[in-house]
C-alpha cells in the first residue's frame, strides 16, 4: 500500500510538473512576440507624423523625410499581384473543388502545395528571368508579377477550402432549375462562398505585403513617387531593409516607423478578414 | 459589379502607365556604386530641383552597377572599378568610364577611445589575411609608440556584395603585398581569408560601429558622417598621411589617360594618400540601342556634364575630391563622343 | 423586375439568418436570386468547363516552368562547374571558381539548429492548445499569438534581431571569451527559430486535437495521469502529424532569406562553428545576385536558387506524402 501511494505521488508530481512547463515554455513563446511589437510601437510612433507620411525621402544623411512613395509602392504591387492571382487563383480553385475526382487534380494540388513552398527569393529570380531582363527595366510590373505568384496558392486553397463547405445540394438545386453550369457556378456557388473568397484574399495580401526578398531585383526601389507600373517602385519592406541596415540613426527611425506601419497593416488584415468570416460568411 | 470593377481597376493601372510614360522622358535610372552614393543622391536631388528630371539611383553596389548596365536595365551604372574583360565582352559595345570624383579608401576601426592608429601596408595585408589577430600584437604596437592597446581580437569586416571599394581597397593590398596578390587578388568580390561581410559601405560602416575591435574598409565619407575614426597610412614616399580632401586630390595628379582607366593607389606623390579612387560613371558610347530615344540620350549627357562641371561644386563639402583641370578635360572628351546612331550629341 | 428584385432580399435575409430548417427552400431562393435574373448564356457549358481544365493546367505548367527556367538558366554554371560545385569549398568570383558547400553547410547548419531550438516550444505550444487549454480566454490568446508570430514580415524579425538579438549574443560571447562578432549562424538560428514555431505548432496541434476522445479516456479509466496519456497515447498516435510538422518548419527554415541575410554575418568561408559569420544558399543569393558579373558568376547563383528549390519541394512534397498517409490511417 505504501508503495502504491508513493508510486502515486510520484506520478501526480510529474503530471502537475508537465503542465506547469508545458505553461511556462508555451509562454515564452509569447514573449518574442510581445518584445518585437512592443520595440515597433515604441520607437516607430515618435517617428509617424503627417510629414512622414507624405513626404519623400531626404538625401544620405540628412534628417527628415518620409515614406509616402513605399507606401505608394506596396499599394501599387498589392494591386497588380491581385489582378494577377485573383482571377487565375479564384478559377483554379473552383477547378479543384469541381473536379476533385479526376487523376490530374492531384498533380494540380501537388503543384501548388510545392508553390507554396518556394522561396521567396527564387521567386524574384524567376521574375527577374522572365520579366525584367526582356523588358529591359526594373518595374513595379515585375515585383506585382512575384507577388502574385507567391500569392496564388494561398487564394486557390482557400477558395477550394470554402467551395468544398458548400452542399452539392445547392448546386444541384441550380442545375435543376434549369439554370446553365457556367451561370451556376459563377453566380450561385462563388457569391455562397464570398466571405473565404474575400478572406483568403485578405490573408493573401497580409502575406506578400511584408516581402521583401522578390522586390530585391525586380521593383528595385526607387527614391521618388512613382505612379509607372513600368518603372522601379519603392516598398515599404524595402526601406525598412535598406534603412535598417544603414549606419545613420536618421534611417533607423525611419525604419522603425516603416515598420510600425507595415505591422499595423498587417494586423488591420488579420482582423478584417476575422470580421468578414464572423459577418458574412453562409451557415449551411 | 465585380466584373466593373476589376475593369474600372485596370483602367486606373493603364492610366497611371500612360501618365508615367509622358512623364517618361524625364527620368533616368542608374544603379551602383556606393562608394560616391552621398554625394549622387545630393547632386541629384539638386539637380531635380533644377531641371525637373529626375534621376533614381540605386547604391547596389560596383558590381551590381556593371551587371544592370550589361543587362540594359539601367541608362548609367555607378562603378569604382574598371569594367573587366569579360564583362566588357558581355556588354557587347563600348563602355565609357565618365569620371566624377575621387574618394578616399579609409581603414576603420572600433577601440575604446577613438585612438589615431598609424599603419603600414604591410601590416594591413596581414589583418586582412588572418595573420595578425589581435590589437595587442607586437606589430601594431611598433608602429603605434604611444598607445595602449587592448588584448581584444580583431574582428575583420568587409563587404559581402560586389564593390568598387572593394575594388579599390584589393588592388592596392595588391600592389603592397606579394602574399596578398598570390592568395586573394583584387576585385569587387573577393574570396576573403576572414571576416565579416557587409552590405554596402553603410552596412560595413554599421557593422564596425557596433562590433568592438572591429577593423574595416568604408569610403572616407561613411566615416566621417558616423563619427568613426580612421588610420593614417604609411604611403609609398614612407610619410604617415591621414586621408583629407586634400591628400585624395594630390593622389590625382598622375599622368591620366584619355578613357579615364586609371588606378590611383599606391600614388608616388610623397604627400598623397595612398588609398584612393576615382569613381565612373559608366555609360554606352553608342546609345542608340534596346529602341532608347534620342532624347533620353540627350538627358543623359546633359545630366553627365552637369556632374562634372556645375555639379562638383558639391563635392568638397562632402570631402569628395572634385576633379582636376585634366582630369575634367579628359570627362569633356569622353562625353562629347557619346553618339546617337553615329551622331554626336553634345553641342 | 421588381418580382426579381424582392426575391433577392428575400434570399438575402434567409441567408443572413443561421443555417436551420428548409434548406431546399433557401436554396431555391439563393438560386433564382442568383442566376435568374435574365437568360442569357455566359458561356457555353463546354467552354467554361474548358478553362477551367485549362486553369487547372497552367497551375501545373507554372510549376514546370519556373523549374524549367532555373535548369536553363544554371546551364552555364552547370556546364563549367560540374559536381564540384556541390562539394568545392572556394567560392572565389575572381578567379570563377564556385564550389557552394560552404553555403550548402551554412544553410543545414542554421536551419537545424533552429529546428532544434523550436522543437521544444512548438511542441509544448501544440500541447497547450491541443489538450490542456482547447477552448477559453487562454486558447484563443495563445492561437493570437502564434498567428501574429507566423504574421510578422522577414525584415521585421531581421531589424529587430539585428538591434537586439545580436547585441544580447555578442554580450554572452564576450563574458565567455568567444569572439564577440554577435553576428553569425547562432543569432540566425535563434531568430529563425522563432519564425517557424508556429509552423510545426499549428500542424501539431490539428493532429493532436484529432485523437479520438475514447482512446484518451479508455486510458485515464485505467488510472493514468494526463501526462502519462499525452505521453503514451496521444503523442504516439499523432506521431506522423509532428513529423510532417517538423518538415514544413524545416523546408520554411531553409527558405528564409531576409531575417537571415541581416545577422548572419555574410562570410563565404566554410563555417567552423556556430559562433561564427557564415552564408547560406539563399542570403548569397540575396546578397550578391543584382551584382554578378560574367555570365558564369550569375548561373551558379541561380544554380544554387535551383538546388534551393529542389531541396525544399522536396521536403515539402514528403511533409505532404506523410500527413496524406496519417489520414489513411485515421
Amino acid at each position: 500500500m505504501k508503495t502504491k501511494g508513493r508510486d502515486l505521488r510520484r506520478r501526480m508530481f510529474f503530471d502537475r510538473l508537465f503542465k506547469g512547463s508545458v505553461i511556462v515554455l508555451s509562454s515564452v513563446c509569447m514573449l518574442p512576440m510581445f518584445f518585437i511589437l512592443f520595440f515597433i510601437m515604441k520607437n516607430g510612433i515618435s517617428v509617424i507624423n503627417w510629414e512622414f507620411l507624405t513626404a519623400l525621402p531626404k538625401p544620405m544623411g540628412e534628417a527628415g523625410g518620409g515614406i509616402s512613395n513605399a507606401l505608394a509602392g506596396t499599394l501599387i504591387l498589392i494591386l497588380i499581384a491581385c489582378l494577377i492571382s485573383v482571377p487565375l487563383g479564384v478559377f483554379a480553385g473552383i477547378y479543384l473543388s469541381e473536379y476533385r475526382k479526376v487523376r490530374f487534380t492531384y498533380f494540380s494540388r501537388l503543384s501548388l502545395e510545392v508553390l507554396q513552398g518556394i522561396p521567396s527569393i527564387v521567386i524574384g529570380i524567376i521574375a527577374y528571368v522572365w520579366i525584367v531582363v526582356p523588358m529591359g527595366a526594373f518595374s513595379a510590373l515585375s515585383g506585382g508579377i512575384a507577388l502574385g505568384i507567391m500569392m496564388l496558392p494561398v487564394i486557390v486553397m482557400s477558395t477550394e477550402e470554402t467551395l468544398k463547405l458548400i452542399p452539392d445540394s445547392l448546386k444541384e438545386a441550380s442545375l435543376a432549375l434549369g439554370v446553365p453550369y457556367p451561370r451556376t457556378i459563377l453566380k450561385v456557388i462563388l457569391p455562397a462562398g464570398l466571405s473565404g473568397i474575400v478572406t483568403g484574399i485578405i490573408i493573401g495580401i497580409a502575406r506578400i505585403g511584408g516581402e521583401t526578398a522578390p522586390l530585391l531585383f525586380t521593383a528595385f526601389g526607387s527614391p521618388f513617387m512613382g505612379l509607372n507600373i513600368f518603372k522601379p517602385v519603392s516598398a515599404l519592406p524595402l526601406v525598412v531593409f535598406n534603412y535598417a541596415t544603414s549606419p545613420y540613426p536618421e534611417w533607423h527611425a525611419l525604419a522603425w516607423g516603416a515598420s510600425f506601419v507595415l505591422i499595423a497593416f498587417i494586423l488591420f488584415l488579420n482582423m478584417l478578414a476575422k470580421l468578414v468570416t464572423r459577418r458574412w460568411k453562409v451557415q449551411f | 459589379m465585380r466584373k466593373l470593377m476589376k475593369l474600372f481597376l485596370v483602367l486606373a493601372l493603364l492610366s497611371f502607365s500612360v501618365a508615367g510614360l509622358a512623364a517618361d522622358q524625364q527620368e533616368l535610372t542608374g544603379a551602383g556604386a556606393t562608394f560616391p552614393y552621398p554625394l549622387y543622391s545630393k547632386m541629384f536631388d539638386v539637380y531635380s530641383k533644377e531641371y525637373g528630371v529626375k534621376v533614381n539611383y540605386q547604391a547596389i553596389g560596383s558590381g551590381g552597377g556593371i551587371r544592370q548596365l550589361i543587362n540594359k536595365t539601367v541608362d548609367f551604372g555607378g562603378s569604382d572599378a574598371i569594367v573587366g574583360e569579360e564583362e566588357a565582352k558581355s556588354a557587347g559595345a563600348q563602355v565609357l568610364h565618365i569620371p566624377t570624383c575621387a574618394g578616399a579608401v579609409v581603414v576603420t576601426y572600433n577601440l575604446l577611445g577613438s585612438p589615431d592608429i598609424r599603419l603600414t601596408p604591410e601590416l594591413i595585408a596581414d589583418v586582412f589575411l588572418g595573420k595578425i589577430k589581435k590589437w595587442d600584437d607586437p606589430r601594431i604596437a611598433a608602429a603605434n609608440p604611444g598607445i595602449k592597446l587592448a588584448a581584444l581580437p580583431i574582428t575583420v569586416v568587409h563587404r559581402s556584395d560586389g564593390s568598387g571599394t572593394t575594388n579599390i581597397f584589393s588592388d592596392y593590398l595588391s600592389k603592397v603585398s606579394k602574399e596578398w596578390k598570390e592568395k586573394v587578388g583584387a576585385g569587387t568580390a573577393l574570396n576573403w581569408p576572414v571576416g565579416l561581410g557587409a552590405k554596402g559601405n553603410p552596412g560595413v560602416a554599421g557593422l564596425v560601429k557596433q562590433t568592438p575591435g572591429s577593423f574595416g574598409y568604408v569610403e572616407l565619407i561613411y566615416a566621417l558622417q558616423n563619427k568613426m575614426p580612421y588610420a593614417l597610412l604609411r604611403n609609398r614616399s614612407g610619410n604617415f598621411v591621414r586621408p583629407t580632401l586634400g591628400s585624395t586630390s594630390t593622389a590625382m595628379n598622375v599622368t591620366l589617360p584619355p578613357d579615364m582607366k586609371v588606378s590611383l593607389t599606391d600614388t608616388d606623390a610623397p604627400d598623397g594618400y595612398p588609398i584612393a579612387g576615382l569613381t565612373w560613371i559608366l555609360v554606352y558610347k553608342e546609345q542608340a540601342y534596346q529602341g532608347r530615344s534620342e532624347a533620353k540620350a540627350r538627358e543623359l549627357v546633359r545630366l553627365l556634364k552637369w556632374m562634372t562641371h556645375e555639379g562638383q561644386k558639391y563635392c568638397e563639402p562632402m570631402q569628395y575630391a572634385p576633379l582636376s583641370k585634366k582630369a575634367t578635360e579628359r570627362a569633356e572628351a569622353l562625353i562629347g563622343s557619346i553618339t546617337y546612331n553615329g551622331k554626336g550629341i553634345m553641342k | 423586375m421588381s418580382v426579381s428584385g424582392r426575391m433577392e432580399t428575400g434570399a438575402g435575409m434567409i441567408s443572413r439568418t443561421a443555417g436551420t430548417g428548409k434548406s431546399l427552400s433557401r436554396d431555391a431562393a439563393m438560386v433564382y436570386s442568383g442566376a435568374v435574373r435574365g437568360s442569357r448564356n455566359l458561356v457555353s457549358e463546354a467552354a467554361f468547363r474548358r478553362l477551367l481544365r485549362l486553369v487547372g493546367v497552367a497551375v501545373l505548367l507554372l510549376l514546370v516552368a519556373i523549374l524549367a527556367s532555373l535548369f536553363v538558366a544554371s546551364m552555364p554554371a552547370i556546364a563549367r562547374n560540374g559536381f564540384a560545385f556541390l562539394t568545392g569549398t572556394v567560392w572565389d568570383p575572381v578567379a570563377a571558381r564556385f564550389g557552394s558547400l560552404p553555403f550548402l553547410v551554412g544553410t543545414l547548419m542554421t536551419s537545424f539548429l533552429a529546428l532544434l531550438i523550436s522543437l521544444v516550444f512548438s511542441l509544448a505550444v501544440s500541447i497547450f492548445l491541443g489538450e490542456y487549454f482547447r477552448r477559453g480566454i487562454a486558447s484563443s490568446l495563445m492561437k493570437t499569438v502564434v498567428e501574429l508570430l507566423a504574421g510578422i514580415p522577414s525584415v521585421i524579425y531581421g531589424f529587430w534581431a539585428l538591434f537586439f538579438l545580436v547585441p544580447a549574443v555578442r554580450f554572452v560571447e564576450t563574458k565567455t571569451g568567444i569572439i564577440p562578432y554577435g553576428v553569425g549562424i547562432l543569432a540566425a538560428a535563434l531568430v529563425l527559430s522563432i519564425m517557424i514555431i508556429p509552423y510545426s505548432a499549428s500542424l501539431a496541434r490539428e493532429v493532436i486535437g484529432l485523437v479520438p476522445a475514447d482512446l484518451k479516456e479508455a486510458a485515464f479509466s485505467l488510472g493514468a495521469t494526463r501526462f502519462e496519456v499525452i505521453r503514451k497515447v496521444v503523442l504516439p498516435y499523432a506521431r506522423s502529424g509532428l513529423v510532417a510538422g517538423v518538415l514544413l518548419s524545416l523546408g520554411r527554415a531553409l527558405g528564409e532569406t531576409m531575417a537571415v541575410t541581416m545577422v548572419i554575418g555574410n562570410s563565404n568561408m566554410l563555417p567552423k562553428d556556430i559562433f561564427g559569420p557564415a552564408n547560406t544558399m539563399a542570403s548569397i543569393i540575396a546578397n550578391e545576385f543584382s551584382e554578378a558579373t560574367g555570365a558564369v558568376y550569375m548561373a551558379s547563383l541561380i544554380e544554387i536558387a535551383l538546388v534551393l528549390f529542389i531541396v525544399t519541394a522536396v521536403i515539402n512534397i514528403i511533409g505532404k506524402i506523410v500527413i496524406m498517409k496519417m489520414s489513411v490511417e485515421t
